[in-house]
């Protein structure tokens, strides 16, 4: 079959489409962000007319991915691991209902933070949920994986969650594709009442859950990516969860078996397989790529029939993800680094593209600001976080999706006047909408900031629900007239836009700032393709 | 036959089209590929790096251990030195020697330099300027990839391929124009 050099992302977007997945749902969010981009720019998506635009978040992907299950196709939902956050109410729930075509939720973890607030093991979610986790080792079994998924929700009417960290989210190798699969063809649910969560119905169901998530234990599929190799070492098993598999094989190069390893990359696990390398040797090093959660379980509360080494006693590192290095120090094994970085090397921090217009929003704000004394703007997720770093110093909150607004409320409750809300479109449609109809409600003495650069940005570019929508958006929630204001980020505006951002800030009750300019990568871009276009027709 | 390279830069230097290059190379001969990036934050002018791993045989990490690295190949003369503790003894430092300044307190010019002679099997030279003197100013990758092209074990008409299926579908002139750039990056560092 056709072999194809892919991330890891791309592998689970390609074996989609290859499993005959009907619909894509997404919102942006690093490390996931180029699975949607994939089925988005596959000729054969379009062809077959697989569903594949952004959702406005995680929540909506989610549940309009349940839908397509309910209708009896095949449906993928994909987000970063603090999308899940958002998506949680239906992803828990659609557990209880159950589906009718094949649904599978990738989260895809981002350990050590590289663009991200937390690093939380989406692994929790699926046990929370009761629903298999597939936790792929390398790119093509991430191909591989997605196949089983889609028969394993089929077959257990469950929706199946896939686990893939950055490491193989950002990752490329060479993946052997399979035969594809025609789409399903649309079918109700036998039961009138499964999609139906009244209480009593909730119940039943939910009692079935809990029966049928044991006997996920020792499904064939499940337990198959569950990989016990034995040794004659009595000493220390190992066991790997993920692709920290792979950092173990690369320390032990060609010595595979001088160690029991079982490489665990399915969930929940069949007790006896863990039984097995336990009772083979005396003490085990879980090796896991997130938070130690079958080192706890293997612990137990009282933590003493079973010798365990891992993240819980800093054999290895309590946080951040691993590498081969650290799996080596872990083993005890001693191996030579290069030199140390020389001291001339300086941080490199990301920063604002130059002429992006949010810097200067955050100019004319940082000016007008000077008067009221600092820490009063609240931010939220986007490039224009970026405005707590010199120079500007100007944010002082990024805690999820939408905060910005909820928190400068929350904070005018408690009497600081004037507090500021920064927030970008994408963001704004994706959760701000909600706590701004909160704020319209009480006339809460708070200036709302929005930061329109009319995309998707810090994820590199994706539509924005927003574009076009966001001074009727404000209206229709009720924001008055007189306080929704527009103004343009440039540079040569910068008088008339502090003058504008005073006035709101002096304004008693709530007042809505929209600064509009295209993001310039994307400006750039969209110029590059007009005229590559313009150059074919002539 | 292993060869593994960190390859270095500033977010938006374009590193990853020097890693789409080697990997299409790497993927004519038949062999094993792995090769990690950057995505999201630091794209945003951060430094960023790529982790390649090319062998004849299984690769297992997608990252390359601490000291194993065969070559650190780097469009700017700071981020070369960042990644020296992922490169083996043995290994080689190719990088451009124009600096790309985006931070207030980026090191003195003449101490950056001492630090690159200071490690000893390293290859510096302006990509910028040679690449200009093409008429190509954007081909710097290129002249950078062409002088690190003698410590990646592959024959160069298999980077020359590469190249030209990278950049066919920007037509003739420009897969010529990074042609000369590779040849020139390939003569300036002369270690043929």
């Amino acid at each position: 079959m056709q072999k194809l050099l892919l991330l890891g992302d791309e592998a689970i977007a390609q074996a989609a489409l290859d499993a005959g997945m009907s619909g894509m749902y997404a919102y942006p969010g690093t490390p996931s962000t180029e699975i949607m981009e994939y089925i988005q720019a596959s000729p054969r998506a379009a062809a077959e007319g697989v569903r594949r635009e952004w959702s406005s978040n995680e929540k909506t992907a989610m549940e309009a991915a349940l839908g397509m299950s309910y209708a009896g196709k095949r449906a993928m939902v994909a987000m970063k691991h603090v999308g899940l956050n958002v998506a949680a109410d239906a992803f828990i729930n659609s557990a209880v209902t159950g589906v009718n075509g094949g649904l599978v939720v990738v989260a895809a973890d981002d350990p050590s933070m590289h663009s991200s607030q937390n690093e939380q093991d989406s692994r929790f979610y699926g046990r929370f949920a009761m629903v298999p986790v597939l936790e792929p080792r390398n790119q093509q079994e991430a191909y591989d994986m997605i196949f089983d998924a889609f028969n394993l929700s089929e077959k257990y009417k469950l929706p199946v969650l896939i686990r893939i960290t950055t490491r193989l989210a950002h990752s490329r190798a060479a993946v052997e594709r399979r035969d594809a699969r025609t789409q399903n063809s649309s079918s109700l649910p036998s039961d009138p009442r499964q999609f139906v969560l009244l209480p009593a119905i909730a119940r039943k169901q939910y009692r079935a859950l809990t029966g049928l998530y044991e006997k996920l234990r020792t499904d064939p599929v499940l337990s198959g990516y569950n990989r016990f190799a034995k040794s004659d070492n009595k000493k220390t098993g190992i066991i790997t969860c993920g692709i920290a598999y792979n950092y173990l094989l690369e320390n032990l190069e060609q010595h595979h078996d001088d160690f029991p390893v079982l490489s665990l990359a399915a969930y929940p696990v069949n007790s006896d397989a863990i039984a097995e390398l336990v009772e083979s040797c005396d003490r085990v090093l879980v090796l896991e790529e997130g938070y130690p959660l079958i080192e706890e379980q293997l612990r137990g509360l009282l933590d003493r029939d079973v010798k365990v080494a891992g993240r819980l006693d800093a054999t290895v590192p309590r946080d951040g993800e691993l590498n081969p290095a650290i799996v080596a120090a872990a083993m005890g094994m001693k191996k030579d680094s290069g030199k140390e970085v020389p001291a001339v090397v300086r941080q490199r921090p990301p920063s604002f593209c130059k002429g992006c217009g949010h810097a200067d929003v955050f100019s004319a704000l940082a000016e007008v600001m000077k008067g009221y004394g600092p820490r009063r703007v609240f931010s939220d997720i986007g490039c224009y976080t970026l405005g707590a770093l010199p120079p500007f110093n100007m944010v002082n909150s990024c805690v999820d999706m939408g905060a910005s607004v909820t928190m400068a409320v929350g904070a005018a409750d408690a009497g600081l006047f004037p507090a500021v809300a920064f927030i970008g479109d994408s963001t704004f449609t994706h959760s701000g909408m909600t706590g701004l109809l909160d704020a319209v409600i009480k006339d809460s003495p708070i200036t709302v900031i929005i930061s329109d650069n009319s995309t998707t940005g810090m994820t590199g570019g994706q539509q924005s629900q927003a574009t076009g929508r966001i001074e009727s958006i404000c209206l229709g929630l009720g924001v008055n007239p007189d306080h929704l204001r527009m103004i343009i980020p440039l540079r040569k505006n910068h008088e008339e836009n502090m003058a504008v951002i005073s006035e709101e800030l002096n304004h008693h009750g709530l007042s809505v700032i929209i600064a509009m300019r295209e993001c310039i990568q994307t400006a750039s871009r969209n110029k590059k393709a007009a005229a590559a276009k313009k150059s074919q027709t002539v | 036959m292993k060869c593994d390279v960190i390859l270095a830069g500033v977010g938006g230097q374009g590193i990853l089209s020097i890693a789409a290059t080697i990997g299409l190379a790497a993927v004519e001969r038949g062999l094993f590929l792995k090769q990690s990036e950057v995505h999201g934050m630091s794209q945003r002018g951060g430094d960023v790096q790529s982790h390649l791993r090319i062998s004849d045989s299984e690769i297992h990490s997608d990252l390359i251990p601490h000291g194993g690295a065969d070559l650190i190949i780097s469009v700017e003369p700071m981020e070369a030195l960042r990644y020296l503790p992922w490169l083996a003894p043995e290994g080689w430092v190719i990088t451009n020697s124009v600096p790309y300044i985006n931070i207030p307190d980026y090191p003195d010019i003449a101490e950056l330099k001492a630090a690159l002679e200071d490690n000893g099997n390293t290859v510096v030279l302006d990509a910028d300027s040679i690449a200009r003197e093409l008429g190509s100013p954007r081909s710097g990758n290129m002249v950078i990839l062409g002088a690190a092209s003698s410590f990646i074990p592959m024959p160069f008409e298999i980077l020359e391929h590469a190249v030209q299926q990278l950049f066919s579908r920007k037509g003739e002139e420009v897969v010529d124009l990074n042609i000369q750039a590779l040849r020139a990056g390939r003569e300036a560092a002369g270690r043929e």
